[in-house]
C-alpha cells in the first residue's frame, strides 16, 4: 500500500512538471490562432485563421526566417562535415595531443554563450571584419562542431568493429569498407548531428546578437519586435517548428520499431546487404 | 548543452584506440585540422582578443580606436560599477537551480524507473520544449503571467497577491522563466543516471528495514551523483549567464549581467568594461564550478 502510494505519488508529480513544461507551448499554439487587440497586448482576444492563411503579411518576419534557414543549412553542412571528421580521428586513431583535442571539443560546451558571442565580436571588431551574414555562419559554425563530434563519437564508439574486419576479411578495400559499411552504420549518428546543428544554430539569439552587424535572424526579429510588438504570426512560426520537429521524431521512432520488427521477424539476423554487390 | 552529458562515458569508451598501421600516422592529423583550426581561431583566439580588449584604455572609443594599456582598473571599476547585477545573476541562477532540482528530480526518476513503455514518450515530452524557439517560449510567459490572465486571478482570489500584485516585471517571472527554459537540461543527465539504477537495491534496502527516506538518502541519491552533477552544471551555467529572460519577463530592476554586457558592447559601446565584465563572469562561473567538482567529487553527499 504504501509503495503503491509512493509510486503514484512520484507520478504524479512528474506529469504536474511536464505539464509546466508543456504550457507554453500550447500559449503558444493557442496565440496563433489569435487575433490580438493591439500589438503590444500578449492576451488572448479572438478566435482567427489569419494568421495561418497569412504567415508572411509581415514581410520582414519572413525574410528573417528564410535567413535562419540559410544561415542553418550552411552552418549545418560546415559544422557536420569538420566535426564528423574529428569524430573519426578521435574514436579511430591514436595520436599526440588528445587531450588538448579533447579540451578544445568539450570547452565551447562549457562556457557561456555570452562569453562567446562578445570575444568573438571583440576579434571581429580588432580585425576589422564587417559584421553581417557571414560572421554569424562563422560563430554558428563555431558552436555547432563540437555538439556534431560528440554526437557522432557516440555512434562511432559504439559500432561493432567486427563488421569492418569481415569486410576486410572478405577482400573489400579500405574504401570500400567505409563506403558500404562504415558510412552506412555511423549514418544515424551524423543525420542526429546535422538536425542538432540545424536546430542550434537556428535559434540561437545571444551569439548571433553581438555577431550579426545589420543582420536579422528570426530570433533577432523577434527579440526586436518585443520592444515594438510582436505580430501574432510569430506563434503560427514558433507551432510550426514544434510540429515539424514532433513529426520528424515521429517518423525516425517508426523507422527504428518497423526496423526492430523485421528484424525479429527474419529468421536469420539481417546482414549488411551491402556486401552483395562488391 | 545536453550533449555534454555525454562526454565522459564516450570519451571512456573511445579511450583505447586501435593502432594503425605506419602509413596512416598523418591521417589523424588531416581529419581533425579543419575542425581544430576552426576552434582555435573562432574560439580559442577571440577569448585572448576579449583578455586584450578587457586592458584597454577605457578612454578610447570605437571610432578613435582603443589603445593597449594593461588598465587592470577596468576590472574593479566594472565590478563596482555592476556589482548588483552580479549579485542578482547567481542569486537568480541559484532559485532556479533550487526550484529546477524540485521539480526536476521526482520528473527525471519517474520517467527512469516508473514509466515502463510510456519512457520514451515522456522522454520527447521533455525535450519537445526545446523543438521551437527559445524567444517564443519565453514571450508565451508573458501571456500565461499576465495581469489578466488566470494565474494572477487566482492567486489573487486566494490572496497570495494583492488585488493589484502582479507577476510580470517581478523576480518572481524572471526565477519562473529561468526554471523553466533550463530544467530540461538538468532533467536529461538526470534521466540518464536514474536509469541505470537497479531497483532491486532499493528493495534490499527496504528488506533491511531502511524507510523510503533512508534509502533515498543512501542508495537512490549517491546512484544518481554522475547525473545530479551534470545537470546542475548544464543548468547553472546558462541560467547565470542568461539575459533574454530578465529583459522579456523583467524590467530594469530585474537586470541580470548579461543585459549589462549586451548594453556595454551593443547600446553604450564600452568595449573595455563590456569585456572585463564578459570575463569576470566566466572566471566566477569557472570558480563556482571548480569548488562544486571538487565538493561533489570527494567528500560525501549528505
Amino acid at each position: 500500500m504504501r509503495r503503491w502510494l509512493a509510486d503514484r505519488w512520484v507520478m504524479g508529480a512528474a506529469l504536474l512538471v511536464l505539464g509546466y513544461l508543456s504550457l507554453p507551448i500550447l500559449v503558444v499554439a493557442g496565440l496563433s490562432f489569435n487575433r490580438p487587440s493591439s500589438r503590444l497586448s500578449y492576451d488572448f482576444n479572438e478566435f482567427t485563421l489569419d494568421n495561418w492563411t497569412q504567415p508572411c503579411a509581415t514581410s520582414d518576419m519572413c525574410d528573417a526566417v528564410i535567413r535562419s534557414m540559410e544561415i542553418g543549412l550552411i552552418a549545418t553542412v560546415v559544422s557536420t562535415i569538420l566535426g564528423t571528421l574529428m569524430a573519426f580521428a578521435l574514436v579511430r586513431h591514436g595520436f599526440r595531443g588528445r587531450a588538448g583535442i579533447n579540451g578544445l571539443i568539450f570547452l565551447p560546451m562549457a562556457t557561456p554563450e555570452l562569453v562567446m558571442g562578445t570575444s568573438l565580436l571583440a576579434l571581429f571588431v580588432a580585425a576589422g571584419v564587417p559584421q553581417g551574414f557571414w560572421t554569424i555562419v562563422i560563430a554558428h559554425v563555431m558552436f555547432c562542431v563540437s555538439f556534431v563530434v560528440v554526437t557522432v563519437k557516440a555512434r562511432l564508439a559504439g559500432m561493432d568493429r567486427r563488421l569492418e574486419e569481415a569486410a576486410m576479411d572478405l577482400y573489400a578495400s579500405e574504401w570500400q569498407t567505409f563506403r558500404r559499411i562504415t558510412l552506412p552504420l555511423v549514418l544515424p549518428g551524423i543525420v542526429a548531428a546535422a538536425l542538432l546543428a540545424f536546430s542550434l544554430s537556428f535559434d540561437d539569439f545571444i551569439i548571433t546578437n553581438f555577431n550579426a552587424g545589420t543582420t536579422v535572424t528570426f530570433p533577432m526579429y523577434v527579440w526586436g519586435a518585443a520592444q515594438r510588438g510582436i505580430p501574432p504570426q510569430v506563434n503560427v512560426i514558433g507551432t510550426a517548428m514544434f510540429v515539424i520537429a514532433l513529426l520528424l521524431v515521429g517518423a525516425s521512432s517508426l523507422r527504428g520499431r518497423r526496423a526492430r520488427r523485421a528484424a525479429l521477424a527474419a529468421p536469420v539476423a539481417p546482414r549488411p546487404s551491402a556486401m552483395s554487390g562488391s | 548543452m545536453s550533449a555534454l552529458a555525454h562526454v565522459p562515458t564516450s570519451s571512456g569508451q573511445a579511450a583505447a584506440p586501435p593502432p594503425r598501421r605506419g602509413r596512416h600516422t598523418a591521417l589523424p592529423y588531416l581529419l581533425l585540422l579543419p575542425g581544430a583550426a576552426w576552434l582555435l581561431v573562432f574560439f580559442a583566439l577571440p577569448l585572448l582578443q576579449l583578455a586584450a580588449a578587457s586592458l584597454y584604455d577605457p578612454g578610447g572609443s570605437l571610432s578613435t580606436g582603443y589603445a593597449m594599456t594593461w588598465a587592470v582598473g577596468n576590472y574593479p571599476e566594472a565590478l563596482q560599477a555592476y556589482w548588483p547585477q552580479f549579485v542578482r545573476s547567481f542569486l537568480y541562477s541559484a532559485i532556479a537551480l533550487v526550484l529546477a532540482l524540485l521539480m526536476g528530480y521526482p520528473l527525471a526518476y519517474a520517467i527512469a524507473q516508473k514509466a515502463g513503455r510510456w519512457k520514451n514518450l515522456l522522454l520527447v515530452a521533455v525535450v519537445a520544449p526545446m523543438f521551437t524557439s527559445f524567444l517564443v517560449r519565453t514571450l508565451a510567459w508573458k501571456t500565461i503571467l499576465s495581469d489578466n490572465g488566470w494565474v494572477v486571478g487566482l492567486l489573487r482570489d486566494v490572496h497570495l497577491l494583492g488585488p493589484d500584485g502582479r507577476l510580470l516585471a517581478t523576480p518572481v517571472a524572471v526565477v519562473l522563466g529561468l526554471t523553466y527554459n533550463f530544467l530540461p537540461f538538468l532533467v536529461l543527465p538526470l534521466y540518464a543516471s536514474l536509469e541505470r539504477l537497479d531497483p532491486r537495491l532499493l528493495e534490499a534496502a527496504s528488506d533491511l528495514y531502511a524507510s523510503p527516506l533512508r534509502a533515498f538518502q543512501k542508495v537512490t541519491l549517491p546512484l544518481s551523483m554522475p547525473g545530479l552533477i551534470a545537470g546542475t552544471l548544464l543548468f547553472f551555467i546558462p541560467a547565470t549567464g542568461d539575459y533574454i529572460n530578465a529583459e522579456l519577463l523583467g524590467t530594469p530592476n530585474q537586470y541580470m549581467i548579461g543585459n549589462v554586457i549586451d548594453s556595454a558592447f551593443l547600446v553604450r559601446l564600452d568595449y573595455p568594461q563590456g569585456a572585463a565584465l564578459s570575463f569576470l563572469l566566466m572566471a566566477a562561473i569557472l570558480a563556482i564550478v571548480f569548488v562544486y567538482l571538487r565538493k561533489a567529487g570527494t567528500e560525501e553527499v549528505l
